[in-house]
């Protein structure tokens, strides 16, 4: 053995301390505290997310409701005055006379809620089919490899759209504005579960070797309990990590389906939805249609991204 | 007097940490003669490779040199620039590391990696450097040089490989070479070639080596001066056949008697005592609450019937194409109640295949374990269900024995639970009781592994294994991972196991000194062969083949001392 432990024979101190205690003692808030990039990239997407959260509360319209909207808002400049209404908007408004702002917060809801809920689709596949594949190998591994294999050669956005296209075939017209941000979600995650199932089977692999995992099969654990209440939880950080890189990638997948008209419906639209509405009118002078989701979409990706890139450096220094 | 090579004063490195200053080595000073073997001996974390690393200048940061200076041939070196010191390194200081499988890189030939050394540091032409790195093969007794300079590191063996690292290290004709711990990843027979190397060398060149170890076997062989470590402060220091036989110091009296001994087979080792680390285990009282397991049937526990195991090396879609590795083959022996079974050998013996194999944990290509005259290879769901209960299995790596994400507490109670011995409200209580009888407390249960050292760790593993009430106990290499004061705690433990609770036992290990000390009968495997079969006694007394033999002869013993 090498010289490893500081201590070796510390006899680790026997009050246990309060669990909040012990968050802020451990090296992980340590890190956290002292990397700049994680704090604000943490601030930001906390801000952003808290918004769309709470966006009845926050946003001065209701862009979904027909009443409150005035055709004759449309185009209002940001901060200025309406022409005609002489009402003012802080990001101006659209073509429709809604309220980019609370739009943009609408929107942000509905991008996160497709972002978080296709990586959670995709991180439950992934998991289950990389455990199986590396706990029991042999063919069963063979052939969820080699299906992954296939789907990693299918461009992501084509297999969403297929998924898209043969789903907007079967269902009814009058269901098609719900079904659209549910089949967004199977679309983006099963492009999205091979990544996932390529880390698990990995760190499944070295893991089943470990001693811990043969003293529970001298016990006579079945291989589901191993699998599950064994390796799953010694697995589960680098898949966290990156489940944080997903969701950013994620939302913007969900962004560009939108963009090209196959993703959220424009009476429920998600920032994507937002930005082909505004791209119309970027050279004739609205910009602000446009920007503003722009950079909303911006900042949320980028900072749930840097979050992803720091959780990995902390979680997983050696993939540095 | 010649002038010491090598002079260490009053070395202080530091590191610094969110707690504070820590200190791994703290005031250390010896000196190396030319042609000198000094031994630093010391267990995990006393700081000795530190000081190693710190001569060298490869300290990782943040680790720094606090305070204390060291003189090489004359020259202060501790304080030179980074560039400096990285002229100083691998030119006037060589390196031999552990791990000769890291230490070269696989993808050059180890012609290449010499001759690469030699004209770094020799001004040298490249047919000179190829004739010197030649005579360098040579030199450590690697056979047939010209054709092993062209070959890559993975063709050759653990030991030949570490004769290679000796050779670079061996290079620029340095005045200092420091071996951390050179043989701990070889075999027994590799590692005293390896260490009659280097003493041949250091006569021979007058180089002088700091050989870092935890063996105590080790320096009593190879060394004439040794450096006692322990908690980064030098304990002891003098001429190794003094500090042996006469230790003065309290540590290292109690590190000494700690060494099993191959001559003498002890009742139990004494307790390293030293910086209160003693720990009271009860395994009287655990007895009292074990109903004594019943006897086997016919008095053999344990009959293994010729096994075999092959492992798949070539695989191929027709079975006749494929080809296999016999990791172990026809082996057979029976294990008596109440007895400890030892299995010998070197690694790639197949001992560990052969646990495994009882275990259930490896599937049998042929042959037979019987369990109380029951085939186990041959049982229902049921039948095995029932076998496994009264198995348990004490693995080697205690990092790697305990799931890191469950608490002490679920880890022990996992088995309990799983063949559902004790009604779920009682099962808190059995295990403070079991964690209590291994010497840990009661607050041990709501923590994590990692939160314990891995003497604590095998206590641990040792109270898992305990939960069922096994008739039987399979420990696979329980102590190598350990250091020997841990070493000896563990054993007693196992001891007292086998003594109060007449536990049948199967101790798997490479070390013959603890086999010796802890095993009524002894098997020697080799190449996955049972060749032996013999009472301990017997075996270590008269050994009927020559390999064992040759085991015993190249086990590094503490002759000076008396038992």
């Amino acid at each position: 053995m090498t010289d490893q432990p500081i201590s070796p024979q510390k006899e680790a101190p026997s009050a246990t301390p309060s669990r909040m205690r012990r968050a802020l003692d451990s090296d992980f808030y340590y890190a956290f505290r002292h990397s700049p990039v994680a704090m604000v990239s943490a601030v930001v997407s906390i801000v952003l997310i808290l918004s769309a959260v709470f966006a009845p509360l926050i946003a001065p319209y209701n862009p979904f409701d027909p009443t409150s909207l005035n055709l004759m808002n449309g185009f209002t400049p940001p901060t200025e005055p309406n022409a005609f209404t002489g009402e003012t908007f802080l990001m101006g408004t659209d073509d429709q006379g809604r309220d980019v702002f609370s739009t943009i917060l609408y929107g942000m809801r509905i991008s996160l809620f497709v972002g978080f809920a296709a990586v959670l689709f995709a991180v439950v596949l992934g998991i289950l089919l990389g455990l199986i594949a590396g706990y029991f190998g042999g063919w069963v591994d063979s052939f969820i490899m080699r299906a992954a294999d296939v789907q990693l050669t299918f461009p992501s956005i084509l297999v969403a759209m297929l998924i898209f296209g043969i789903a907007k075939g079967i269902t009814p017209v009058e269901h098609r504005d719900q079904m659209a941000i549910w089949v967004l979600i199977l679309a983006i995650g099963l492009s999205d579960w091979v990544q996932f199932a390529r880390v698990v089977r990995g760190a499944t692999l070295v893991e089943k070797n470990k001693d811990y995992v043969s003293a529970a099969r001298l016990i006579g654990r079945r291989p589901s309990a191993i699998m599950l209440r064994h390796i799953l939880p010694n697995i589960l950080s680098p898949v966290l990590v990156i489940a944080t890189i997903s969701l950013a990638l994620a939302i913007i997948a969900e962004a560009t389906l939108s963009f090209l008209g196959v993703g959220a419906p424009p009476t429920q639209p998600s920032l994507g939805t937002l930005i082909r509405i505004g791209q119309g009118y970027l050279f004739s002078g609205e910009w602000w249609i446009l920007f503003f989701p722009a950079c909303t979409l911006l900042a949320l990706a980028l900072s749930v991204n840097m979050l992803g890139d720091w959780l990995r450096d902390v979680l997983n220094p050696r993939l540095k | 007097m010649t002038e010491p090579v090598l002079s260490i004063r009053n070395l202080t490195v530091e590191i610094p940490t969110r707690r504070g200053l820590f200190k791994p080595v703290q005031n250390v000073s010896y000196d190396i003669f030319p042609g000198e073997i000094r031994g630093v001996v010391g267990e995990s974390g006393a700081g000795k490779s530190m000081t190693g690393n710190a001569v060298i200048g490869l300290l990782d940061d943040p680790a720094r040199v606090a305070s204390g200076e060291i003189w090489l041939k004359g020259r202060r070196i501790d304080n030179l620039s980074r560039e400096e010191k990285r002229a100083i390194r691998g030119r006037e200081i060589g390196m031999i590391f552990q791990d000769p499988l890291t230490s070269l890189n696989p993808l050059f030939t180890i012609g290449e990696q010499l001759v690469e050394t030699i004209q770094l540091h020799l001004k040298v032409s490249a047919a000179e450097a190829k004739e010197r790195a030649l005579a360098l093969l040579d030199r450590v007794s690697i056979p047939d040089p010209k054709t092993r300079f062209d070959q890559y590191p993975h063709q050759f063996s653990g030991g030949m490989r570490q004769r290679v690292v000796i050779a670079l290290a061996l290079c620029s004709e340095p005045s200092v070479i420091v071996a951390d711990e050179p043989t701990t990843a070889l075999d027994v027979s590799i590692q005293a070639q390896v260490l009659d190397l280097i003493k041949e060398l250091a006569t021979e060149t007058q180089v002088g080596v700091i050989l870092v170890t935890h063996d105590m076997g080790v320096i009593a062989d190879t060394t004439e001066q040794v450096t006692v470590m322990y908690s980064g402060e030098v304990v002891e220091n003098g001429p190794t056949d003094k500090v042996l036989s006469a230790p003065e110091h309290e540590y290292t009296k109690s590190l000494i008697s700690a060494v099993p001994r191959p001559q003498v087979k002890l009742h139990r080792f004494p307790q390293v005592s030293y910086g209160g680390r003693e720990t009271t285990f009860k395994i009287e009282d655990l007895a009292r609450n074990w109903h004594k397991p019943e006897p086997s049937k016919s008095g053999k526990l344990v009959e293994v019937n010729g096994i075999t195991k092959k492992f798949l090396e070539k695989s191929a879609i027709l079975p006749s194409q494929r080809t296999y590795f016999t990791a172990v083959d026809n082996v057979s022996f029976d294990i008596k109640d109440g007895e400890v079974f030892g299995l010998v050998g070197e690694s790639g013996s197949g001992k560990s295949t052969v646990a495994r194999m009882i275990g259930t944990l490896l599937s049998v290509d042929g042959g037979h374990v019987k369990f109380d005259g029951d085939d186990v290879t041959e049982m229902s769901a049921q039948g095995i269900a029932n076998y496994r209960k009264q198995i348990q299995m004490i693995f080697q790596d205690p990092f790697s024995s305990l799931n890191p994400r469950m608490k002490v507490e679920s880890i022990v109670a996992e088995p309990l639970l799983h063949h559902k011995i004790l009604p779920p409200d009682q099962i808190s209580a059995r295990v403070h009781e079991l964690l209590d009888r291994v010497g840990l407390t009661r607050a041990a249960a709501s923590k994590y592994p990692h939160e314990f050292s891995g003497g604590q760790r095998q206590r641990i593993s040792i109270a898992r294994a305990l939960a069922t009430q096994p008739r039987f106990l399979i420990c696979d290499e329980p102590t190598s991972a350990l250091d020997v004061s841990i070493q000896a705690q563990i054993l007693n433990i196992l001891k007292d196991l086998q003594e109060h609770l007449g536990l049948t036992m199967l101790f798997i290990s490479h070390d013959l000194p603890v086999v010796r000390q802890m095993c009524d009968r002894v098997g020697v495997m080799k190449q996955g062969q049972l060749i032996e079969v013999q009472d301990a006694e017997t075996l270590f007394a008269k050994p009927e083949q020559e390999y064992t033999a040759q085991l015993l002869d190249l086990m590094p013993r503490l002759a000076q001392l008396s038992g």
